[in-house]
């Protein structure tokens, strides 16, 4: 039955089958959209998997570079070396759209584009620990921001995805059916309405034939004649 | 003209000073969330944070994450790794699928 109170008009009907209409294309369009957007996530999400387990190693060795420098050097010493970096990233953020989702894409500049003047220290006092350390982690940044864009957009897309499969879900097991349950319901009820008229419109016939031939006050043979009337107004 | 920002354990985040990223060395809960909201509102497109501290304000990081920028990305830090960096994965997978289909066979 149909939820939602509907006027059973044909006005009524037009309207919700041009909705019907428009949910269909909708549901199709979306669902599309979605499976698009899944694909496109899958082949992402498992670069990010690799990138990832690249980057977490890439940094435990880096960390274990730096706990040997820490090791050589005092830490003051240390603190002194890092304390004003040469290097300066600059990261411009533009955004690539991917079935309407925005994601980003970085694109950096360094300060220093000479990869072996990273070093923001003198080599007389620092270990040579520390050059590698400050070394591994410079050779890993290229992956990290790769890592950071892809994490980012992932995690964009996933939200899309959710979002739009839940839209399609509700066309499709709720907006569809109560649409189509209420079309029918108005056909239903327009249809009943014209048979009511029909029989009433019979009715009428007869009461006028009947006011004006007065076949009750005529002899039983030629009562016959009003049935046939009546069952021949039945069979049209 | 973005910057990149560190946040974790002093330790954990000092080397990457070295390369040009800003760090932020903060080992307090509150203190981070605190940050965190300041740093995104800032000009940093990147926010790498160490899982350790990450676990702590998971919150505040999931608020974030439906924003087109800054990306904030889990690294291991010093002590080791937690596997939380690639759960975050992992939860992205789950809530686009449905269900875990890339690290179910690992």
């Amino acid at each position: 039955m149909a939820k939602a109170q509907v006027n059973p008009t044909r006005m009524e009907l037009t309207r919700l089958k041009n909705k019907l209409k428009t949910a269909r294309r909708g549901h199709k369009l979306l669902k599309d959209k979605r499976d698009e957007l899944m694909r496109q996530f899958l082949i992402l999400v498992r670069e990010n998997k690799e990138l990832r387990e690249k980057v977490e190693k890439g940094i435990e060795d880096c960390n274990r570079n730096f706990v040997m420098a820490r090791a050589g050097m005092s830490a003051e010493a240390l603190n002194v070396a890092l304390m004003s970096p040469k290097q300066e990233v600059y990261l411009e953020a533009s955004t690539k759209n991917v079935m309407s989702v925005e994601i980003p894409e970085f694109t950096y500049k360094t300060r220093t584009s000479d990869t072996n003047d990273i070093y923001s220290y003198g080599f007389a006092f620092t270990s040579a620990d520390l050059d590698s350390a400050v070394k591994s982690i410079a050779d890993l940044l290229p992956d990290m921001l790769l890592l950071a864009e892809r994490e980012k957009s992932c995690q964009l897309m996933a939200a899309e995805i959710e979002k739009t499969r839940r839209r399609v879900n509700a066309l499709e097991h709720v907006m569809i059916p109560e649409t189509e349950e209420s079309i029918k319901y108005i056909k239903m009820k327009l249809d009943e309405n014209e048979r009511s008229s029909q029989i009433r419109l019979m009715k009428v016939k007869d009461m006028m034939l009947e006011a004006a031939h007065k076949y009750d006050e005529r002899p039983d043979g030629q009562n016959a004649h009003r049935i046939e009337i009546i069952t021949g107004a039945e069979e049209e | 003209m973005y910057k990149i920002a560190v946040m974790g354990d002093r330790d954990s985040i000092y080397g990457f000073a070295a390369v040009g990223l800003t760090p932020f060395p903060i080992t307090d809960t509150e203190e981070a969330a605190a940050k965190l909201k300041s740093l995104v509102d800032a000009d940093y497109a990147v926010i790498y944070i160490t899982e350790e501290l990450a676990g702590r304000i998971q919150k505040e990081i999931e608020h974030f994450s439906d924003r087109e920028l800054p990306a904030i990305i889990l690294i291991p830090g010093v002590y080791g790794n937690t596997g939380k960096g690639i759960e975050a994965v992992k939860r992205s997978v789950e809530r686009a699928v449905g269900s875990d289909i890339i690290f179910g066979d690992d």
